[in-house]
This record gives structure tokens, sequence and C-alpha cells, in this order.
């Protein structure tokens, strides 16, 4: 259904990011994925009575980084406050969180969607604690009998990110997310892997004609947990709102929940019942107090953002397509970053790492992270080539080898010979073996036939199995034939 | 007879030999089996572990090893504390069966001091209440009236060391709930500083209030406790890293010169005036002893009872969220999980509990919070002034610890009533400050307690002054009279 042509969309996003911790937010259990159930849990994040939290400094530190990363302001003074709602998954039947005082505000970032660029406002970034997960014995939480609770995330730290509602279309939302986990990916914040869960997001959309000054009702569609699930869920909820405003009904503010399975929005809770969380400052915690010099340490540890990586790498001569590639991860930007402090040419190693490299990843499934083949590895391949030791298409098949093996180009060169032959003389007698041999081929040459040459060409290549280096091949024989 | 004694007499006699832990022991549990049938201050005893204890402390002594002051000293828990492995209550029936899988940081310390632990103490249910009465178990008694209530909601802990079925005791106090009972049953009672004694491992009732204290029988005695507790834990965020100093070092016998004020709040409307004479008595020694004392105010006082009972609630509307019957305590089958959660709580939780977590949860309440939450803690700010410019001018403030001597079983049976006797001790929970109550006469056969209140972190101005009192005084040793004959009539 095509509504362009008389709504306007509107749409603010809550991106909860599991920070990259090794502990919890607020006691010494490993925040590792996956685990055996109630295994990575204490008696503090399981909410025991007399338990109390102790503040993790490394989730400050990583929450300062990602502001900074998201241009917030860090504020000087920040306190926890808490949540309260009672559901199985959440130990003390409320959650630490931050309320009126985040620790980042009034931030943001730029997206580019078809050349326009756009700057979209972040209102605050807050921390808080992920809850446990319901096992339900069933299908879905409505066919089982019974649910388990796994504490194991109970207490993960998690970064609220909250954005203005200046977002007016899914490509606009598809690039601000993107950005946004491509910066938190960069500044080591999370590593942002969906099909952990360590990335959720809670999407707010409104219509309003065309033309309008004030936005409309909007609903907040919970816990989506993928780019795409963002965008049938959009694609749904634009379509749904449109439909009830086409009829003349006001679209009701709500809670939604998203099922993946049908793909469809359904209605969780309305305005009115909304819980009412009663935050009041968390009595267990001390209030933050966060001076400049923390923030300015922070400051220095943070690496080249996409952005800023992007630009330098178009200086070196990526286009502007090759350096968004290259760093699409920053795994693969700092292996890209790797390859050019060994002596690599920028375009040549671009071609190498967005071709064959990734088609091998890719094929493997392996992350660059993991390559068999370091970033020296490769450079010292393209080296090879260079000095003409090795001819393009040989280099293909090395790299298979050394991805395989894990040898170096080199080695696997020496081992199978796979050295152009470049002597002259050794390439003289076989030229002369092929003239010799072919002399049909030699007088239709003398006759202007170029194609014959050719031909002679790949007899010489052939008796050399393709070591030959056919430009020195082309060189010599035509000295030859001309002689 | 042995179990009178204080920790400092006992320690010289184990040290001397004169005494084994294991007999100081056993006459403890001895007495505590005759006795706490009528007394009922004990919800668990733990004779097998206390004996053991007791003879690793004898294994001690026989190899010539130091002794530490509290080692081998036989004590008891209020059950709110908790204890690894020993069942612990909160006096509820939500955690009848609760046995925490690790040891307060106060438990560890007096571990770690070589303490024997007797058992754990009654309480108030969660320690809500005044007067140990919201117990889901049992009513304690008080020893020198048994119809009366011995105070709360540290009942058990006071009772423990009046009555000598513990040589010292650990309460907690949110609102008074050391003081008050230490008052009732004539023992010393101190409510540290907050952020003095870590708070990790006690069961919250009001996290920015409660604060554990020690209970013994004489001032030094509480002294020495202090100098196991006190001091910064890592496990609390709230817990202050502070210069701990050795508290007996502050018990000198001279108080000339030091300024004294008296709130003119704490002798007027609302306090028997029977308690206000016995403790001007008490003023008046002080003043023979060299104590410039003159009177004060402390404006807000009267909005302190409002205060406390918005901000103790709602702290506790949350941090009581978490019975729910999923992860341990009681359990009540249902059809869903809500319907788990709500008969629950229904069974679980006594009344007082309930009435506090509606209180608590109102108080919060989107529309209400401006009003009740909010306000209460600009009270509290205002409080806490009226405090600190007192302490300009005065080293130490002096009034009752509690309106009234005990009461009798079921006389307050309308809450608020109850409420308002907390009304000499809650301010100073806002505050955060210091005090302590200590023996200070009788009225009617009852002992009442006087309140001393100090600058943050002044504990031991406290015991100054308090330690001075008591060495000019002999109501520390007076004892009630718990005769077989007595027992038997007030147990009709």
């Amino acid at each position: 259904m095509v509504v362009a042509d008389r709504y306007e969309m509107v749409c603010g996003l809550e991106v909860h990011v599991e920070l990259q911790t090794k502990t919890k937010i607020f006691c010494g259990c490993t925040t590792e994925f996956g685990g055996e159930q109630n295994t990575h849990v204490c008696p503090v994040c399981l909410g025991m009575p007399g338990t109390l939290p102790v503040l993790n400094r490394e989730v400050v530190n990583y929450a300062i980084g990602a502001g900074l990363a998201l241009n917030c302001e860090i504020a000087d003074f920040s306190k926890f406050d808490r949540k309260n709602y009672y559901y199985p998954d959440l130990t003390k039947n409320y959650q630490t969180s931050q309320f009126d005082l985040p620790i980042c505000k009034n931030g943001g970032l730029e997206i580019e969607v078809d050349g326009v660029k756009k700057w979209i406002g972040i209102t605050r970034a807050h921390m808080e604690e992920d809850a446990g997960k319901l096992v339900h014995s069933g299908e879905t939480i409505t066919t089982s009998d019974a649910s388990s609770v796994d504490y194991n995330r109970a207490g993960v730290p998690l970064l609220e990110i909250v954005s203005e509602p200046d977002l007016r279309s899914i490509p606009e939302v598809l690039a601000y997310l993107e950005q946004l986990v491509q910066i938190l990916e960069y500044t080591g914040v999370s590593d942002c892997r969906m099909e952990q869960g360590s990335v959720r997001f809670d999407v707010n959309v409104s219509l309003r004609p065309i033309g309008s000054a004030t936005f409309g009702t909007r609903t907040e569609t919970k816990n989506l947990n993928s780019f795409s699930s963002v965008r049938r869920c959009m694609e749904y909820e634009i379509a749904r709102q449109a439909r009830v405003l086409d009829e003349g009904e006001e679209v009701i503010q709500e809670t939604r929940t998203w099922d993946e399975g049908r793909g469809i929005t359904l209605a969780l809770r309305s305005k009115e019942e909304a819980h009412d969380y009663r935050y009041f400052p968390e009595p267990d915690l001390v209030p933050l107090v966060i001076d400049r010099q923390w923030v300015e340490e922070i400051r220095q540890t943070l690496p080249e953002l996409p952005r800023e990586r992007r630009n330098r790498l178009q200086e070196l001569g990526l286009s502007a397509y090759d350096a968004a590639v290259v760093t699409q991860t920053k795994a693969m930007a700092d292996y890209f970053d790797q390859g050019l402090a060994q002596g690599a040419e920028a375009k040549g190693l671009a071609n190498w790492v967005m071709g064959d490299l990734t088609r091998l990843l890719n094929s493997n499934q392996c992350q660059i992270a993991d390559s068999p083949v370091s970033a020296q590895q490769l450079v010292e391949l393209i080296k090879l080539i260079d000095k003409g030791t090795l001819s393009g298409k040989i280099a293909k098949s090395v790299l298979e080898e050394m991805y395989a093996s894990g040898k170096d180009a080199e080695q696997i060169v020496k081992e199978k010979g796979l050295a152009q032959i470049s002597d002259e003389g050794a390439l003289l007698g076989i030229i002369d073996g092929v003239i010799a041999a072919n002399p049909q081929s030699v007088e239709d040459y003398h006759a202007g036939k170029e194609r014959a040459i050719g031909f002679l060409v790949g007899q010489i290549m052939k008796a050399t199995k393709g070591q030959a280096n056919p430009g020195l091949v082309n060189q010599l024989l035509k000295k030859k034939l001309s002689d | 007879m042995i179990f009178e004694k204080s920790i400092s007499e006992l320690h010289e006699l184990l040290i001397h030999k004169e005494v084994s832990a294991a007999e100081l022991t056993n006459a403890y549990l001895e007495r505590i089996g005759d006795l706490d049938k009528d007394l009922q201050a004990y919800l668990t005893v733990l004779e097998k572990d206390a004996q053991t204890q007791a003879s690793e402390i004898d294994q001690k002594i026989a190899r010539g090893e130091e002794l530490g002051a509290l080692e081998g000293i036989p004590m008891a828990m209020k059950d709110n504390m908790c204890t690894e492995g020993v069942r612990t209550t909160c006096a509820s029936q939500m955690l009848r069966e609760f046995y925490p899988p690790y040891d307060a940081t106060v438990t560890t310390r007096l571990k770690d001091a070589g303490s024997i632990l007797l058992g754990k103490l009654n309480m108030d249910e969660f320690a809500m209440g005044s007067s140990t009465e919201n117990s889901a178990y049992m009513k304690t008694r008080n020893p020198w009236n048994l119809d009366c209530v011995p105070g709360g909601s540290s009942g058990g802990a006071a009772v423990s060391v009046a009555a000598d079925l513990a040589a010292f005791s650990l309460g907690s106090d949110t609102g008074g709930s050391i003081r008050q009972p230490a008052a009732f049953c004539g023992v010393v009672g101190l409510k540290p500083t907050y952020g003095a004694v870590s708070r990790f491992g006690l069961i919250a009732y009001a996290s920015s209030l409660d604060q554990i204290g020690p209970l013994t029988k004489t001032v030094r005695d509480n002294a020495l406790v202090m100098n196991a507790i006190a001091g910064y834990d890592a496990m609390d965020s709230t817990s202050v890293r502070y210069d701990k100093p050795d508290y007996t070092k502050f018990l000198i016998n001279d108080i000339k010169g030091l300024k004294i004020g008296l709130p003119r709040e704490y002798f007027g409307e609302g306090i028997d005036p029977e308690v206000a004479k016995g403790i001007q008595k008490c003023v008046e020694t002080l003043r023979s002893l060299g104590a410039e004392v003159s009177e004060c105010s402390l404006p807000h006082t009267e909005y302190a009872i409002p205060a406390y009972y918005l901000i103790a609630t709602a702290e506790a509307s949350s941090n009581l969220a978490r019975y729910d019957g999923v992860r341990y305590g009681y359990r009540a089958e249902a059809g869903d999980v809500l319907g788990m959660f709500r008969k629950t709580r229904a069974d679980g939780f006594g009344q007082e509990v309930k009435r506090r977590i509606m209180l608590g949860t109102y108080a919060l309440s989107s529309g209400y919070y401006d009003a009740y939450y909010l306000k209460a803690q600009k009270v509290r700010t205002l409080i806490k002034q009226d405090f600190d410019q007192a302490f300009e001018k005065f080293d130490v403030l002096l009034g009752p610890a509690a309106p009234t001597p005990a009461f009798k079983f079921g006389e307050k049976s309308n809450p608020l009533t109850m409420y308002l006797s907390d009304i000499t001790t809650v301010p100073i929970n806002l505050a955060g400050i210091p005090a302590i109550s200590i023996p200070a006469g009788f009225v009617n056969g009852l002992p009442i307690g006087m309140q001393l209140m100090g600058k943050a972190f002044n504990e031991g101005t406290l015991y100054r002054v308090a330690y001075t009192f008591e060495q000019t005084t002999n109501y520390h040793t007076l004892k009630p009279n718990l005769s077989g004959e007595v027992l038997a009539r007030g147990s009709r």
C-alpha cells in the first residue's frame, strides 16, 4: 500500500545494546553468552535478600565511550533509579536503570540516504541491567504448560540509546541503525551480535497528514532483534496505521509486540494499562560523579570512528563505495589498515580484500578477524604479483591454498614450483621448440594473421604449465618471429 | 552468675582459663533452655554449631594463642542478618524456610572475631514495627514485665541481652529499632552513623535508613563490638571509607566542658511526663559532672514521622517486591504467574508489612510522587539541617530514647498510635547520624533509656558521655527478676 502520497511517517527508536564487559553491571558474574541455564549467577544478580549492587566501573567507561562516539554530553552528575514492575525474569521485580539523570544526553549522528545527509538527534543514553530470560516448555508462551527462567543474562549491562523522533522513512531508520551499530562496534562498546540478542530495538511509529506540523498518535513496538524485523514491522505498522486513519478512525496509543512468524504487530497494552513504574532513586547506590579528567581519559582511548576512517581511505585513492565496504566492520577496517601498514597500495589491497578474500571467508562462514590468511600474508602475496613472480591468475589459486593451509605465499610457490618463468634463456628454448613444431602458425603470422600469435602463446603457456611470464613470452615471441 | 558478666569480664575469665568457651556457651544454652520458652527471644538456637565453635576456641586457648576481645564470646543476631546455611526468616512466613547461601558482612566479621553464634532473634516481620508483636512466629516478652512488649523491631535482640540469654546481640535500626527496645529492656543500644556498618546481607526494609548496631550490657562492650563490625565494605556501595578509630579509646570518664543540647521538641508534647522527668534527672547528673547543658530546638521534628513513614515505606514497597515465590522462600500454588505472585504475597506477608507496602506504593505512584515521596525527601533535608545547626553549638544532643516506657501487648493496636511512638528516634535515621540509648532509670518498674545523638561518625563522643554517665550510675547493673515464680505468674 502506498501511503507516502497522504501521510508522513515519524519514527523514533530506542536501542538496547549489551555492553561488552567481562562481568555483570552489579556483581562479578561473567557476561558470557550461552552457558548452562542459571550457571552465570550469584546471590547479587539473583537479587537474594540482603544482597547489594556494586557498580562495575567498566560499564561507566563503556557508557562514556559510547556517549562520546555518539556526540553526547557526558553528565557530571548522574544517578541510578529503580523501575518497578513485576515479571518473573526480573529478579528483584525492579530494574536498576537511570531515569531523570542519564549518563549521556543531547547527541546524534549523521546518516546518508540517496546522497542526502541528515542529522539524527540522540536524546539520551543510559545504563541499566538486563533481565533474565523465560524459557517456555512449548513453542510460545500461550501454548506452554510451564515456563522456567534462566537468569544468566540478568545483570548483564545494557546501554539504552533513545533517538529523537527525527526519522521520516524506513531507509532513514535502517541507515541510522546501521550507523549506530557500526559506531558501537567500532568503539568496542558492544559486539552487537544480533543473533545472540545483544542488540534489541523498540520502534515508535506515528503517521501524520503531509504538511501537518503536529505529530500523530504513536505506537511503540518492543523487542525487535534484527534490522529485517525492524523493516518488516515498520512496513506493517505504517500500513496498519494508514488504514486506520483512512477509515477516519484514531490510532490508539499503545505498546505492541511483533509476531515474527505471522509478520504482524499485536496490541500488548494500552496507554491506560501502561505500567506505572514508580521510579525513585536507587538507595543502594550512590550518585555517579564523573570528572572531566575521566571523560578525557576515555576520549583518548577511542578509536578512529567509521566516518573518519572512510574519509582517510578515500584520500588514499579508494572510491566512496570501496571505502564504505572495507570499513563496514571494525574488524575488516583493522585488517585493511594492517595491510596498509605492511606497505600495500590501497586500491590493489581493496580489490583482494573485497574480492577473493571476502569470497573465501563467506564460503567458509568465517569472520575476517578469524581469517586464516593474515593481512601480512595477503600483502606478501600481492607483492609477489607486483614483482612478477606470480601471475594474477595463479595468485588466486595460491590464496586458496594459503587459506586452506595457513602457509605463506612464498612457501607455496616454492613447494609447488609455481614461480613464473621469467628466465629469458629458458623461455627462448621453449619458444624455439614451439616455433619449430608449428610452422603453419608461423606462416599465418607472417601472412598478417595477428591471431596466430595467440595460439603460439597458448602453446608456450601449455608447455610451461602456465608458469611462463605472459608479458615476457609475448615480447620474446614477437622478437623471435620478426628475426 | 557467669551469664550476667560483660564481654570484657568474660574475656578476662577466658584468658585466665577460669572458664572455658565451652562452659560459657553451655551456660548460655542452658539459660536459653530455661527461660526462652517464656521470653521467646530466639527464633533459632544453634546448640551444636555453638558448641563446635566453642571447642575450637578452647583448643586455641589450650595452644596458648592470643585471644581477641570477642573471641569465645557467645552472642546472637536479629533474624534479618544473613547467616550462611542458617535459617534466616525476618520473622516472616515468606522466609520460613530460607537458608541463605552467604553470610552478611557483619556475620563474617563476627565469625572472624571468633564470637560464638548462639542463634537468631525474634523481631517485627521485616523489621516493621515497634513492639515485636508483628513477628509471624511469636511474641517476645519484656523481662522486666512479662505483660509488656520488649519494643521493636529488634525486640529479641534487646531481650537476649537484658535477660542474659547472650553476652551481646546485633540489631538493626531503621527508625529506632535498636534504641527503643534497648530503652524498654534497659540495655545499651547504638545506631551507628549511616554508612559506618556494612548493610550487605542485612535483609532490607528501607535501604537509605537501615543500619546495624550492637546491643550490649555496658558501654565498653558496645565499643568492643563496634570495633569488630564497623568499617568500609566493598560489598556495600553506601558504606563509607572513613578512618575507623579504636572505639574503646573514647571510654574516658570525663565530660567537663562538653556541650550538651536538649532539643525542646524531645521533652514536649507526646512525651510521658514521668519519662521526661527521669531524663531531666540524668541531665542533672551530667551537669554535675561538668557538662555544659542548655536547651535548643530542632524545629522540623514534628514532620519527621510523616516523612519517615513515606520514605521508609516507599523503599520497602520496592525492596520487598522480590518476594514473589519464583526463586526462594514461600510459594503459593496458582493457575498462572500473576496468580502465584498475588497468592504468595497475600499469604506470605503479615498485615503490617502489607500495610506499609501499600503506603509506599501509593507514595511513589504517578501523580502522587511529588506530593509525597519528593516532599518527604525535602523534609528530610530540613531535618538534617536542624541537626547540622544544632551541632554547630553542641557536641551532643540529649533526649529520651522513647516517649514512654514499655507498653502492654495489644495496647497500641491502632497502627497510627504505634507510628507516633517513634517520634524521638526517626529524626536520627533521617539525618543519618549516630545515637545511643543507655539505661537511665525506671518509671513504674520499667526501664527508660537516655538517648545521646552525635555528629556523623562521632560515635566516640557518644561513648564518652555514655561511659561517664555509666560510671556514676548503677542502672546498667540492675537485673530483672526472672525467678521461676515470676515466670510462672507471667506465663499464665
